[in-house]
């Protein structure tokens, strides 16, 4: 039994390792693919022209125009496997230290919104499902059929409007106050910036884990073993809680580890809007910039942060799921 | 008047839905000219009656802007689906018939390109294509066919399996009878609503691809850059410049979205009798 978990595991964890492979490659070629010529868009036409033909060559081979892509990736791989992932040519600093400063404000944005989405989204949907047709399930079907069709950055612009220009509550942008020294920023002035994009991201995460387990819901208060309870006289709030909610938890939980790639999709376009100093509004900037190896850095790393989402989701699969515990975990 | 039935509210919807966004769609492209027009005797108009979203600090008409934006989306959005939708048909198909090792590479790919967070891959792809409505068209067609192909995947595997299918096989009919036959009339209502649920979907990240600078040039009235360039102008006040063409947006997507659903009740033969 438990070599067995150990077998799907492992087997899990190269897989994954394969397709982070893969990605690199895929995002590598998209990137020289591209007739983007980074000496222009960074330089300027104007500055450009102006140049002596020593100082582009100079240009250039900062760049990396000159070699060729094959020999580049080669070069970058190398690296990478040695856990170097090269400079960032925008910021002059080790891509892994960006990362690394950009994630951790990203991290806890994220964070924030994944689980208020998450919990929300789950108790709206069991409502929803057990109070079929009622107006409270018309309200709540309406309310994430509406946000699933609005754009994250849209709705982060309205909150701005209303928060940020009209009652002037909360602050418009950054992850931190202006004209104020790294070390006088306090937990409190660091929470107020992350509101607004964290409800941002809170809101429109919803509809998709709300719709879903309200269907599975509705499924579950329509089965036999439901009417059964409610013959023996069980009250609704037990029966919600011993009948419905095992049963819709595991699908909540596999769509809930598979949203992460959604939520920081959401957070590009809210950074970008917030002018937070995220991940999101880093590959903006890289991709913008053509800085190569921040963006294959970005790239890699919320890939690997989707897979390992996915990861856990099938280990949390056997904790919750007896099926699948007493079964053993070959899926 | 008599009560409607579902089906019928369906296929009122559902016409409602494709006439609106038809017409949009028309009406864009009619007054793309009139969109351009800058007249700065008429600039920074809070909504009145005769500019029904107001105008921009350039004097251009909002409504006309959002009109030619939407069409924009519309086009963009069903031609990037489309080519989506039929990619996911032949891998889903594909990897359903082929053989074990194709299903393998192929389940690989989906994996692969469902793990790259979707807004950074049509970015990327975009930033491939030179940006510019090449890049935003092959960005959103590249990258929203995994899940439909995953569906029609599973969904051949078990038509393979079910017992009709099975029988018609001992029988002596030839595997391509079978498929006409049998499995596309299973298919078909699957793979169309499939694809109207794609548009909504599609429309939303060429947005906001467009909104992060990687899509349609700025000259074009895009949704995308309407919102993008609003954002300048909020701190001053001027919310009209956000507020409609964003509502225009949402009303879109939600018509995309109630049509597709309504096409499926329709399709559905479970849901004759509703």
């Amino acid at each position: 039994m438990a070599k067995k978990n150990l077998l799907f595991i492992g087997k899990n964890f190269i897989r994954m390792i394969f397709l982070l492979f893969a990605v690199s490659i895929v995002t590598f070629a998209l990137v020289s693919a591209s007739p983007i010529d980074p000496l222009q868009a960074n330089v300027g036409q104007a500055a450009l022209g102006s140049m002596s033909e020593a100082q582009k060559e100079k240009l250039r081979s900062y760049w990396g125009v000159d070699v060729p892509p094959v020999q580049r990736y080669m070069n970058w791989a190398k690296d990478f496997i040695k856990g170097d992932l090269g400079t960032s040519l925008l910021y002059r600093q080790d891509v892994l230290k960006v990362i690394g400063v950009k994630l951790s404000n990203s991290l806890f944005l994220m964070g924030l919104a994944w689980i208020i989405s998450g919990l929300l989204g789950f108790v709206l949907g069991v409502l929803a499902g057990v109070f079929q047709g009622k107006p409270i399930d018309k309200a709540i079907k309406g309310y994430s059929l509406v946000v699933a069709s609005t754009p994250a950055f849209w709705l982060a612009l309205l909150l701005l409007i209303i928060f940020g220009v009209w009652l002037r509550v909360l602050p418009i942008g950054l992850s931190v106050p202006i004209g104020v020294e790294a070390s006088g920023v306090t937990f409190l002035d660091r929470v107020r910036h992350a509101i607004l994009p964290a409800v941002t991201l809170s809101i429109t995460g919803i509809s998709n884990i709300t719709l879903h387990t309200r269907e599975k819901m509705i499924e579950i208060m329509e089965s036999d073993y439901v009417l059964f309870a409610r013959a023996r006289g069980e009250s609704l709030w037990k029966i919600v809680c011993s009948h419905g909610i095992r049963n819709v938890l595991l699908p909540a939980m596999t769509l809930q580890f598979a949203s992460i790639s959604e939520i920081i999709g959401g957070s590009v376009l809210v950074e970008q809007v917030f002018s937070y100093p995220g991940l999101g509004q880093a590959a903006v900037a890289a991709g913008t910039g053509s800085d190569v190896p921040l963006l294959m850095g970005i790239t890699l790393i919320t890939a690997a942060i989707v897979f390992m989402g996915n990861f856990i989701a099938n280990l949390l699969y056997g904790v919750v799921d007896p099926r699948i515990r007493k079964g053993g975990l070959h899926s | 008047m008599r009560e409607l039935n579902q089906r019928q509210k369906a296929r009122l919807l559902f016409s409602f839905a494709v006439l609106f966004l038809a017409g949009i769609a028309v009406a864009g492209r009619l007054c793309s000219e009139a969109s351009l027009v800058t007249d700065f005797s008429r600039k920074n108009l809070a909504p009145c009656l005769a500019y029904p979203f107001g105008t921009d600090w350039l004097g251009r008409d909002m409504f006309l802007r959002t009109l030619t934006g939407l069409s924009t989306s519309i086009l963009i959005g069903v031609c990037a689906a489309g080519v989506s939708a039929v990619t996911a048909l032949v891998l889903g198909l594909a990897a359903a018939t082929l053989g074990k090792k194709t299903d393998s590479v192929i389940s690989f790919v989906i994996d692969m390109v469902m793990g790259i967070p979707h807004i950074l891959l049509v970015l990327l792809i975009s930033y491939a294509c030179g940006k510019g409505m090449k890049g935003v068209i092959a960005g959103v067609a590249l990258s929203h066919w995994c899940s439909l192909a995953r569906l029609i995947r599973s969904e051949v595997l078990q038509l393979k399996q079910s017992e009709y299918i099975l029988i018609a096989g001992k029988l002596g009919h030839s595997k391509f009878e079978i498929a006409k036959k049998h499995m596309l009339p299973h298919l078909l209502p699957q793979f169309v609503v499939g694809l109207v649920l794609l548009f909504p979907h599609a429309i939303l990240h060429e947005s906001s691809v467009t909104f992060l600078g990687f899509g349609l040039s700025s000259e074009q009235p895009a949704i995308g850059i309407i919102l993008s360039e609003s954002m300048k102008y909020l701190i001053t006040g001027k919310w009209w410049l956000a507020l409609f063409p964003g509502i225009m947006l949402v009303l879109t997507v939600v018509l995309f979205d109630l049509g597709g659903t309504a096409l499926r009740k329709i399709l559905d033969p479970n849901s004759v009798h509703k």
